[in-house]
């Protein structure tokens, strides 16, 4: 099971300078449903796909508020997620109690990873076993970041993170110059497009199983947004108009294929 | 290597019996794994510069900084594990600060580089932490004029003239050993240090790059701040024309 | 591995320990550090005092205005104090009350400004942000009942808007187009006011100069703990400038025409 004997341990390198176990937690984020993020000149997006134990449970919530002008979407263990996003929340709220400013969200996103580096370097407890996409807007603009349990994170243009998440990112990387200019509605459209690369041949994105994230003004398939465009989640009846903008698949392969073996939904995709 | 199998390398806290502590060593690999980063101190200033390795496509250039800022008039570049450079920037504002607090000035680059070697030594000596996995340049300008100092793994430091950690440290020495960094001005500087790292980027082979870098010297009032972006395009420009010379 | 079992098991607290620094931090002890502190006795006056400062909006900005005098009680002891001070490029603060607080007030802004400028992250912190931080900062203090004694002004410029506002050394905050503190309170605020309430949006900056000028005479005919030294700040879209030191023209000739003081006879 184990790789060698430089993996049991945070506070030990490999002979290459590594750290397994740091490695084997960026693992755990993989175990997660897929979560995707967008970013155009006005708005930021995560859209993410929820997963349930079966027919009589509920979805796993798979996206946070973090305070008006930051959310954030998870992938891995939700009970550490939900440690993270408490911090984080404290966070914001000591800069609106001390500047009466809201939080840069590249400060934010650096305090978890400040935090989680911690985790990395000392014996005693586990780098934490999930990943985030953070959404927010500040003084400079709407931003999308990615949090990782190594202690890093990054700005991007978009990003996705969890289970088969590389097959989004072949979509995003194909596509990410134009989301600039994007309209809201372009831009989620470009999301949900990405998430359904994450899918199981047999599944399919609907209004149960998928989550919209968003900062920046209104669209218009929204009702009540205030002007300044607060985070806010769109989830069941809301994200139907949103999943009608989707082009179908071209769908001739997928019905032959065979349903894929059990259990293999946590499996990376090979590029 | 040797030591590989032989458990005297699995703790910060073990010796070999020849007396080598290999954690340390280890630590020092995550380093040579990364990303150049370079320094020059010069006549009236110092540079640092980055080879910052981007991952993907997606990234947002400009941002994600390897560079950081410790106090007005102190910068610190580092190569190793990213996270950990950004907690040993934390620890050296705090330290910076704490300077201040105690003496009411702004604190000499020595006194930092000191105290900072302290504090990554501390974790050469506990089971229960792994060293730092970076080495880290520091530059400022203070009382005493420019100054370059590298704190390694292990906790040492020592002041230079030119430094060069990560990947392709060995070229970039070499380049800089041909300088004479004592006669150039910090804004000559920018441009050579600009040239080095596409230079050693061109032989690592290495995914796609970005160049950061940030100076301190008369031109910026001695405060550490990124080259102007016409200045960092101007030096850009000038080292990709220096590459093709030196390939034809 | 931390050897006190009344340590064991209490949460962290992400207030004092945002990043569980364990083993180099000590944890938060909750026992009295002081046997004795519930003796101490905490400030009960300030010692070394400014006096007035004054302040208004005109088209450009804000402008502010205080002398260079720290008195010793009665005693006019310092002649070149500076009670007005830029904070980060957007910012001005002035400081009546006492000095040795302001200094010490001018060290925690100081280390806040180069926290925020070693982020090189766009953002930083106006006029706005740095009351509010001080506001906190104040009560905070007053209600350990061991107050910074001073009254302050905050002045500033940033994204187009002007920002003008006072806090106290009981936390007291408020904000309007002209503001004084101390005797000025009582003594220029009247003459502010008159000139500038309504005008906010077309005295120029001349116009602003020769209000200020005005009332710092007046003061200093008035207030036995002013000087005619002082300095004046402006802080516009370019940028917050303090000038040089200045001297106030007065006249006192009509001294020798006033009766009942001193050694006059009749």
């Amino acid at each position: 099971m184990f790789r060698n004997t430089y993996d049991s341990d945070n506070t030990v390198f490999s002979p290459q300078g590594r750290l397994h176990q740091v490695e084997y937690a960026l693992e755990a984020v993989k175990q997660g449903s897929a979560a995707v993020g967008l970013r155009s000149k006005t708005h930021s997006v995560l859209l993410a796909l929820k997963r349930s134990t079966g027919e009589l449970a509920s979805y796993q919530q798979k996206m946070f508020r973090i305070d008006d002008h930051v959310g954030i979407a998870i992938a891995g263990l939700t009970s550490d997620a939900r440690v993270l996003s408490n911090f984080m929340r404290q966070q914001a709220m000591s800069s609106k109690l001390m500047f009466n400013r809201p939080i840069p969200v590249n400060r934010l996103v650096s305090a978890i990873a400040d935090k989680a580096q911690v985790n990395t370097q000392e014996y005693g407890r586990r780098p934490y076993g999930v990943g985030f996409l953070v959404i927010g807007q500040d003084q400079t603009g709407p931003h999308l970041y990615e949090f990782a349990p190594s202690g890093n994170s990054f700005e991007y243009y978009a990003m996705s993170i969890g289970a088969r998440s590389q097959s989004a990112k072949t979509y995003l990387e194909k596509h990410y110059e134009s989301f600039e200019d994007a309209s809201l509605e372009e831009l989620i459209t470009h999301g949900l497009h990405a998430l359904r690369e994450t899918l199981q041949q047999d599944k399919e994105l609907n209004v149960n199983n998928t989550s919209i994230g968003i900062v920046g003004p209104a669209s218009v398939h929204e009702k009540a947004v205030p002007p300044a465009g607060p985070f806010r989640i769109l989830e069941g009846d809301k994200v139907e108009p949103f999943l009608k903008t989707m082009v179908p698949k071209d769908t001739g392969a997928a019905v032959v294929v065979p349903a894929p073996a059990p259990g293999d939904g946590d499996v990376q995709m090979a590029e | 290597m040797t030591s590989i199998g032989t458990g005297y390398d699995l703790s910060a806290s073990t010796y070999s019996p020849d007396g080598r502590i290999f954690q340390i060593e280890y630590a020092n690999k995550a380093v040579e794994n990364s990303g150049t980063a370079i320094g020059l101190r010069v006549k009236d200033g110092v540079v640092l510069a980055v080879e910052k390795l981007t991952h993907s496509k997606l990234l947002v250039p400009g941002v994600n900084r390897r560079i950081q800022t410790v106090d007005r008039h102190i910068g610190m570049a580092t190569a190793g594990l990213l996270a950990d450079g950004r907690t040993l920037s934390k620890r050296a504002r705090d330290e910076a600060a704490s300077y201040r607090d105690a003496y009411r000035q702004p604190p000499p680059l020595k006194a930092i580089s000191d105290r900072l070697g302290l504090y990554v030594q501390m974790y050469t000596l506990y089971s229960s932490v792994r060293p730092f996995g970076i080495s880290t340049i520091l530059g400022a300008v203070d009382k005493d004029g420019p100054g370059l100092y590298v704190v390694e793994p292990s906790g040492v430091f020592f002041g230079y003239h030119g430094a060069a950690v990560g990947k392709g440290r060995q070229i970039a020495k070499t380049e800089l050993e041909k300088l004479k960094l004592t006669e150039l001005s910090t804004r000559e500087a920018v441009i050579e240090a600009a040239r080095i790292i596409y230079l050693v980027h061109e032989d690592t082979k290495e995914k796609d790059f970005e160049l950061e870098m940030t100076w301190i010297g008369e031109e910026t009032n001695n405060i550490h701040l990124p080259v102007p972006k016409d200045l960092l395009v101007e030096a850009e420009t000038k080292a990709k024309a220096s590459l093709e010379a030196t390939f034809d | 591995m931390d050897h006190f079992p009344t340590n064991w098991g209490r949460p962290r607290n992400d207030a004092y320990d945002a990043y569980g620094t364990y083993p180099i931090a000590v944890r938060p002890n909750n026992a009295l550090k002081d046997a004795f502190s519930a003796g101490v006795q905490r400030t009960q006056a300030p010692i070394v005092t400014g006096t007035s400062v004054l302040a208004l909006k005109y088209k450009d900005g804000i402008m502010m205005a205080a002398d260079n005098l720290a008195s010793y009680g009665s005693l006019a002891r310092f002649k070149d104090v500076k009670r007005l001070q830029t904070v980060g490029e957007h910012t001005v603060i002035g400081a009546g009350g006492d000095m040795s607080d302001f200094q010490y007030i001018q060290t925690v802004l100081d280390e806040l400004m180069i926290d925020e400028f070693a982020e090189q992250d766009g953002h930083t912190l106006g006029p706005a942000e740095i009351h509010e931080y001080l506001s906190q900062v104040m009560y905070a203090r007053r209600s350990k009942l061991d107050p910074l004694w001073n009254a302050l002004l905050v002045g500033g410029y940033k994204d187009g808007q002007r920002f003008l506002a006072f806090v106290d050394l009981l936390g007291t905050t408020y904000s309007a187009s002209t503001l004084a503190t101390g005797y000025g309170a009582h003594i220029a605020q009247p003459l502010l006011r008159t000139a500038v309430e309504g005008n906010e949006d077309v005295l120029t900056e001349d116009e602003a100069l020769k209000i200020i000028e005005q009332c710092m005479r007046v003061l200093f005919y008035r207030d036995a703990r002013s000087l005619d030294k002082y300095q004046v700040a402006k802080i516009t879209a370019e940028g917050a400038t303090i000038s040089d030191t200045r001297r106030l023209d007065t006249t006192w000739s009509f001294a020798e025409g006033i009766r009942g003081y001193g050694a006059q006879t009749e």
